[in-house]
């Protein structure tokens, strides 16, 4: 670990006016505390914006959810409002990391963290993320785990946020506070397509704070899961993932809302998907035959072919389970 | 003149249970003698080549750096011989070749664990990089094919009415105890002191002589505490060279942990291998023959091997066997035990072969292991001394409900799920070693019994207690045994299921004397009411001598060295070890049964229970023996799904060197695992009549699970770990 200055802001006004002059800010610190122990990350000073009084769950007047950025992982997936209005987001925190991560971890930490890419997290290898210009170990490399939708020929690297799969399926919203004021960004815009440029992961400017993310409001009633598929049963990242939601009124589907995760440099919306349930009755071969386009423009690279029909897959059974027959 | 058995075969808990879960045992790297300082190691980003420069002066330039030590400025040390593996051991800084990625190149010491670390991400190595092959699928065998035959093989084959030919690959398994290698070294003049983890505390002295070209009896190695080895402790690595070298250089007591992904370079591994089986029989089963063409990986300057063809020679009767095993040397860190080391991946072609013939020939796999069961060890033509695997096999089916699988794969569903149950054979062979104890009685009645040996997890001192209580005539809670310092009596490694029937045996032993002794003090004492009895008709029971016939006649250890004037009584035990060869094949045995749960669509695989039933002769505490097994399930399911250290080939990169990339089961992989026992003693092994439970247990675990896999959906997998992607 590089020496860092550390410094604990007392109100919003100190921590913005940290994060103006460079600052870092740390909240749980459980990706950022993880990778500058392995030197990934070497911030000169923290900012700890854990005590800011941004841990409120509150309904928005349209009837959407707020939920406060230093609200933890473990508070918001028990949260009444959140499990009665949206199981999808529920599913995905509760299927993320362990119950001791997801007691220190932040719902505005959980979106700004970072991948798990090995090579990005091995400072001896090649990687345009951490050191722009060095190149892509994953390229040509162990890729099993990585991106097939929204990858460059700079960096593969997989979003490993399940929190923002369920996130952007619901459209939802990202409230930022900068020296500049305030402003709010679909979060499927405030996380970046590595591009050229895979080092510049969100479009935060400079000394800019996540306060809250929002959840608008969807019509009623709403049916939504998470599916997380993995090697093991507990404890660990997506090989594929999808997030559903589906508002049906009179055996007819008016609104889906899908996403899916593990296969994106960003949570990677479908509205394919989406667009070929809307005005449909459910049925087995509707979920079949809307997932066939889950995995549209894939570009699998050596190892993770498996993840574009896994993908479709998933897709296909979380609209199957969420969704049933009726 | 035998002693009533109260504390062995009793489900005792672990003595030191409380010290452990409370952090009170002290493990190597919780020791800080004064002026401790601490080192971190450099390790090479290359896989192979020649450091051509170390640029330490940002390091050096750290307030708190002690010293930067590389090949450039390295003591020269000794040289030394390789004994096992046979080759050249990786000596430390003694020369500017990479032989593998993550070779330790330098080390930096500093006042602060912290200022070390940064010290070390500091340094600059210049390399002059070659191209490294670790690939063992496409590099070149050695050449010094190691082979075994009876009868003619290749000929029975081409005759046999049922053949099956395939071959298996198993993924290199890496050591992850939860305890990472840690060592604290201090120099007093020109004597040494090490803490480190070790499963051979003895072992640690002999090998830091050799480095250091200083006699064992000025080095003191003591580790009274393990966090996990599965045989990753059984040597000594550079690591620890190091710390030592250190230690002198700096004139001060240095510690040194590895971060854990330095373990995927510096403890060893389970090898990759490549297996090749054919197998014929006859129309009802009956092996007629078996050919095994092994390869596996091993460092380019140790060649390693251990017993993977073992259970394909001797486990079933087959008349004609041919084997031949090649190691491919490659630009890797040399493979090392790893819990049933060798058995466990050859048990996985093996038992996956006889599964598929008990399908093609729609045989229930049990019946056909029953249709193949040897009259004796075809590989040694020596009689077993006890083999009780047909009792594994029918106690365990019928705990486990084997009646209730459906042979026909994809026959069971739950939902998305398909159900299957596989089985398998597991077999470990049963080592001793000659070792010692001493057995001290105090006047105050308790007695302290002491071996150099150790605790990696199965509870020595736990199961060394009872047997010692037992034989003394003690209460557990007035025996104390302790163990891991390398002046205590000679123990052998603690490895390969041995130091039971080894240490045992010599604590057995020790006390019995000590005992007899004691009774040879009351009865020739004119004063002990047992004055003139007959030595035989006496026991010894929580402390108390007596008649066994006539309790109230008697008195306790306490009166009688009391009244002799006697502070205590003291016993050099000792066992032997076996002497000259073998007279009986001597094997541990299991049956292992598993159900899983597959989505075929998904590609997931998830245990639902497993069951293991084992033949390990005499279970001295059966809560320990059910901990051992539970244990050794969960290894076996990580070897069978999740267990895969990935090299990147371009350069040697050992790519998931953390716990977040190489998967270990969780406890939700590990839902509802069961061991039994089966009753029974083996004298002919040892003395104490064990044969070996650590080991054995993760034997059969790997193929059970890939044949309750065949079962739930008709898919064979051929490679561990079973993948979504080989699923999908």
């Amino acid at each position: 670990m590089h020496p860092f200055t550390y410094t604990k802001a007392a109100d919003m006004r100190e921590a913005l006016s940290a994060g103006r002059r460079g600052g870092r800010y740390i909240a749980g610190g459980t990706t950022l505390v993880d990778l500058m122990r392995e030197t990934v990350e070497r911030p000169g000073s923290l900012v700890d914006i854990s005590t800011l009084p941004l841990r409120e769950v509150t309904v928005t007047e349209r009837g959407g959810l707020r939920i406060g950025a230093l609200v933890s992982m473990a508070e918001a997936g028990a949260h009444p409002k959140v499990r009665a209005l949206y199981p999808v987001i529920c599913e995905a925190l509760e299927l993320s990391a362990s119950a001791q991560l997801r007691n220190m971890a932040t719902i505005g930490g959980n979106i700004m963290q970072r991948t798990r890419c090995t090579y990005f997290r091995d400072v001896t290898a090649a990687c345009n993320k951490r050191d722009p210009g060095s190149g892509c170990a994953a390229l040509q490399g162990y890729n099993r785990n990585h991106a097939i939708l929204g990858t460059s020929d700079s960096c593969v690297a997989t979003h490993p946020s399940d929190l923002a799969v369920a996130l952007a399926a619901l459209d939802s919203t990202v409230r930022l506070l900068g020296p500049d004021g305030e402003r709010t960004l679909p979060l499927v815009d405030f996380l970046l397509k590595p591009g050229s440029t895979p080092n510049r992961e969100q479009a935060l400017r400079k000394g800019e704070l996540i306060t809250a993310v929002e959840i608008p409001a969807l019509p009623r009633p709403l049916k939504s899961g998470y599916l997380k598929v993995r090697d093991r049963q507990s404890y660990e990242f997506a090989l594929t993932s999808a997030a559903v939601a589906l508002h049906v009124r009179g055996g007819v589907i008016r609104e889906a809302k899908v996403a899916a995760g593990g296969v994106g440099t960003v949570p990677w919306k479908l509205p394919t998907v989406e667009r070929h349930l809307i005005g449909e009755r459910p049925s087995h071969r509707l979920w079949a035959e809307a997932a066939e386009h889950a995995a549209d423009g894939a570009h699998p690279l050596t190892h993770n072919g498996f993840k574009a029909e896994l993908l479709k897959r998933t897709v296909e059974r979380r609209l199957r389970t969420v969704g049933g027959t009726a | 003149m035998s002693q009533p058995q109260a504390a062995v075969g009793a489900a005792v808990p672990r003595v030191d249970a409380r010290l452990r879960v409370t952090g009170q045992a002290k493990y190597a790297a919780d020791n800080s003698p004064d002026g401790v300082v601490h080192a971190v190691i450099v390790e090479s980003s290359v896989g192979r080549g020649r450091v051509t420069g170390i640029d330490a002066r940002a390091a050096e330039a750290q307030p708190g750096v002690l010293k930067v030590i590389s090949h450039l400025n390295a003591p020269k040390l000794p040289p030394v011989e390789g004994r096992f593996p046979p080759g050249k051991p990786l000596r430390a800084f003694q020369d500017d070749r990479v032989r593998f990625f993550g070779q330790p190149v330098a080390v930096a010491v500093a006042t602060t664990l912290e200022i070390a670390q940064h010290a070390a991400s500091l340094m600059k190595v210049s390399y002059d990089a070659e191209i490294s092959l670790t690939d063992l699928s496409v590099a070149d065998a050695a050449g010094e094919t190691q082979t075994y035959a009876r009868g003619d093989a290749d000929r029975a084959l081409e005759a046999a009415a049922v053949r099956l030919e395939s071959t298996y690959r198993t993924a290199r398994n890496h050591h992850n105890p939860m305890e990472p290698a840690g060592i604290v070294a201090r120099w007093d003049g020109d004597r040494l002191t090490v803490w480190e983890k070790t499963q051979w505390v003895q072992g640690t002295v002999f090998n830091l002589s050799g480095e250091f070209g200083m006699p064992p009896d000025r080095i003191r190695v003591i580790s009274p505490f393990v966090g996990g080895a599965f045989g990753n402790a059984a040597r000594t690595w550079v690591h620890s060279v190091i710390a030592a070298m250190a230690a002198r250089e700096v004139e001060r007591p240095v510690k040194l942990v590895l971060t854990r992904r330095q373990m995927y370079f510096a403890v060893g591994y389970r090898p990759a291998y490549e297996y090749g089986l054919r197998l014929g029989s006859d129309r009802r089963g009956r092996l007629t023959a078996s050919t095994h063409d092994v390869r596996a990986e091993s460092s380019r300057y140790e060649t390693y091997s251990e017993s993977v063809l073992v259970p394909g020679r001797m486990l079933y009767s087959t008349p004609n066997v041919r084997q031949a095993y090649d190691h491919v040397p490659l630009d890797v860190s040399t493979p090392w035990f790893m819990r049933g080391p060798g058995y466990s991946s050859g048990a996985y072609p093996v038992e996956s072969a006889m599964d598929e013939l008990a399908h093609e020939l729609g045989v229930d796999p049990i019946e056909l292991r029953l249709r193949n069961e040897p009259a004796d060890d075809e590989s040694s033509s020596l009689p077993f001394s006890t083999r009780r695997l047909r009792e594994c096999y029918r106690a365990g089916a019928r705990e486990f409900g084997w009646h209730r699988r459906n042979p026909k794969p994809r026959s069971t569903r739950d939902g998305d799920w398909l159900i299957g149950m596989g089985m398998a054979a597991g077999v470990y062979d049963t080592m001793r070693s000659q070792a010692q104890a001493s057995v001290r009685l105090d006047a105050d009645g308790t007695a302290l019994v002491q071996s150099a040996t150790s605790d990696m997890g199965p509870g020595t001192a736990t199961s060394m207690s009872q047997v010692a209580a037992d034989a003394l005539g003690l209460t557990m809670r007035q025996v104390v045994f302790r163990l891991g310092d390398s002046l205590m009596p000679p123990a052998p490694v603690h490895a390969g299921s041995q130091t039971m029937a080894s240490v045992g045996s010599a604590v057995q032993d020790g006390c019995d004397n000590l005992r007899k002794q004691a009774i040879t003090l009351a009865v020739n004492d004119e004063g002990s009411p047992l004055y003139g009895a007959d030595s035989a008709d006496i026991v010894i029971r929580g402390g108390r001598l007596s008649l066994k016939d006539e309790p109230t006649r008697g008195e306790t250890y306490r009166r009688l060295l009391a009244r002799n004037e006697r502070t205590h009584l003291e016993v050099l035990g000792s066992y032997a070890g076996p002497s000259g060869p073998e007279k009986f094949s001597l094997y541990a045995y299991a049956a292992i049964f598993a159900e899983v749960a597959v989505d075929a669509r998904l590609g997931l695989v998830r245990v639902r229970r497993m069951l293991g039933a084992y033949d390990a002769a005499r279970i001295v505490n059966p809560r320990l023996a059910d901990s051992q097994a539970i244990g050794a399930m969960t290894g076996g399911i990580g070897q069978a799904l999740l267990e895969h250290t990935v090299t990147d080939h371009r350069d040697g990169r050992i790519v998931n060197a953390n716990l977040a990339d190489y998967l270990v089961p969780t406890h939700a992989d590990m839902p509802d695992l069961k061991a039994i026992f089966i009753d029974g003693q083996d004298y002919e092994a040892d003395p104490i009549g064990v044969k070996g439970l650590g080991e054995v247990v993760i034997v059969g675990v790997a193929p059970a699970i890939a044949n309750a896999v065949f079962n739930a959906t008709g898919r064979r997998i051929r490679e561990l770990p079973i993948t979504a992607e080989a699923l999908l």
